[in-house]
Formats: structure tokens, sequence, C-alpha cells
């Protein structure tokens, strides 16, 4: 353990960071797949109203999706954009 | 042939390159700026979209009274258009069709360049935010055209003590926009990349053409659609009755 260098660590560490933010896919996921199957039973009870409840559902699961894609821009950022790694390297 | 097919058809070609490359660099004001593949890919796109209006323009000059052809889609695409802007902003909705037909255009053709090998200019949050920013200037503009004081007096209600929650909520709408719209684009953008470039020869047959209308067609057409809605939806939420 004691041949890890610092870069080493926290390269290492952000890696594991950007797995675990991607772990915030769960929640939109069951939020989007909520709003389609409620979708799906709307357009069963009243299939004469298809586009409303389409558009409306597309907008509530795109405004849903943005929590999931938080995680994705700081997986991201840890892995291509790495802050803590040129704060370490200026320093 | 033989053994060396092997190896070769089992190797990846490319490396993973999804970033944005800088083309040009110059002196700005103590900085170097650069031109990147963001900005020659969305001159591209204007291009495009320029031309298409002229020849359009050129088409409708001579207008017939049965349209034909090109005449034909266009009138069905500006009638969708209107139907689409009026459902949502009501009487209001003329003043902002020029706007909305637009900002429509752009994000979806920008959408899709993925399919032309151009790198998507909404795959970079300086695009995106800059649109973002146009919408956030439009919803105060109408917040203090419309409600007068309102706009200020709107920030303390229900409670006063709830103003630095409001506060946050309203600088928070197109920092959500745009961050939606560029990670929905960058994340096809990326696994895309993934799967050009980090599978076997033999797997990029075929199975790429799925992928790129899910990724391309399917989430850009969705992504443009919904910037547009919730830019309509918060400007008219903010024009009241």
């Amino acid at each position: 353990m004691s041949n890890i260098t610092n870069e080493g660590l926290i390269l290492a560490c952000s890696t594991i960071g950007a797995g675990l933010a991607m772990i915030a896919g769960i929640g939109p996921g069951v939020g989007q797949g909520y709003a389609a199957g409620q979708g799906a039973a709307a357009v069963g009870r009243n299939p004469g109203a298809k586009g409303d409840i389409m558009s409306t559902m597309l907008l509530g699961q795109a405004v849903a999706e943005t929590t999931g894609l938080y995680g994705l821009v700081v997986a991201l950022l840890l892995m291509y954009g790495n802050p803590m790694l040129s704060r370490f390297l200026k320093l | 042939m033989g053994y060396g097919m092997v190896p070769m058809l089992l190797a990846s070609d490319k490396e993973v390159d999804f970033s944005i490359h800088h083309l040009l660099g110059y002196k700005f004001m103590g900085q170097t700026v650069y031109i990147t593949t963001s900005h020659v890919c969305c001159f591209i796109l204007m291009v495009a979209i320029m031309i298409f209006a002229v020849v359009v323009r050129k088409k409708i000059m001579h207008a017939k009274e049965i349209p034909t052809g090109l005449q034909n889609v266009v009138e069905f695409a500006i009638e969708t258009l209107q139907g689409f802007v009026d459902s949502s902003m009501g009487k209001h909705g003329k003043k902002y069709i020029n706007y909305i037909g637009t900002l429509f255009f752009f994000v979806i053709l920008s959408n899709i360049s993925g399919l032309f090998g151009l790198r998507p200019p909404t795959a970079d949050y300086g695009t995106t935010f800059c649109l973002a920013l146009i919408t956030f200037i439009m919803i105060q503009y109408n917040n203090v055209k419309y409600n007068k004081f309102g706009a200020v007096t709107d920030l303390f209600q229900p409670l006063w003590f709830l103003f630095p929650i409001n506060l946050i909520g309203e600088i928070a709408t197109p920092v959500s926009m745009s961050l939606r719209l560029f990670g929905n684009v960058m994340a096809g953008t990326v696994m895309m990349a993934l799967y050009y470039g980090l599978l076997p020869v033999i797997a990029k047959v075929g199975i790429p053409a799925a992928l790129h209308v899910y990724f391309d067609l399917f989430s850009g057409a969705i992504q443009a659609y919904v910037f547009c809605m919730l830019t309509m939806v918060f400007v008219s939420q903010k024009i009241g009755d």
C-alpha cells in the first residue's frame, strides 16, 4: 500500500466516485417508468386524449430525468475534467 | 488471410474520442481563446439552415394555389408549429412563434448532426447554456412587463423568509434546462464514441444503426421538443392570463 502515489490515489478515488455518482440513475428510471405506466393507463381510459397525454407525459419525464443527468455531469467531470487533480497539481 | 484475420476483426481500430478539440487559438484580452469543433459544426449548421431558408423563400415567392413538393412540406411544418405554439401559449403565441420555430430547427438539427459525422454543438455546455440564458431573459422580461412590481413581491410569497428559496428557484431554471439538453446529447455522444472506440470491428456492422436511431434521432427530437415546450411553459406562466 505504501507505493501508491498521491495522483494515483486521486485518480482511483475519482473513478470510483464517478461510478457511485451514476447510482443517481435509479431515481429517474423509477420515475420515468411510473409516468409512462400512468400515461398508458390514461390512454386506456380515454383514447381520444392521446395527444395531450403524450405531450404531458414526455414533459414530465424530461423534468424527472434532470436529477439523473446531474449525476451524469458529475461523473463526466470526475472522469475527464478532474477538479481534484488540477487543484492538487497546482499546489 | 487465415490466422491474421481474426485479431484484426476483433481489435478496435480507433481510440475513444468524444471531446471538443481546439482548432485555432488566438489572444483575446490576455486570455488564449480557441476556435473549437463546436464553433465549426455550429457554423456548418447555420449555413445549412440559411441555404434552406433562401431556397424556401424563392419557392414561396411563386407559391401556387395547390401546393406541391417543397411548398407542401414547408406548409405542413409551419402548420404543425403554429398548432404546437398556440396550444401551449394561447393568444400570446403569435409573438413567440418565430423564436420558437428558429430554436426548434436549430436544436433538432444540431442534435441529429451526429448522424452526419459532426460533433453535435449541443454537446457543448457553452451552446446549451447560451440557449437557456436567452430563455431566462425572456422569462424575466415578461415577468417585469406583465407583473410590474409583482415580479419582486412574488419572491416574498407566501412567507417573507422563503425569499432565498424563491430566488434559487428562479436561477435554477436556466441551469436545469441547459444541463438537461447538454446531458442528453452528451450521453448519446459518449455512448456512440464508446461503442465505436472500444468494440471490435465485427460488432460495428448493422448494430450502430439502431443505436443511432435511438441516441441521435429519437432522443434528439424529444429533447428539442422538451426544450421548446419548457420555454413556452415558463414564459406563458409569467404572462399569466
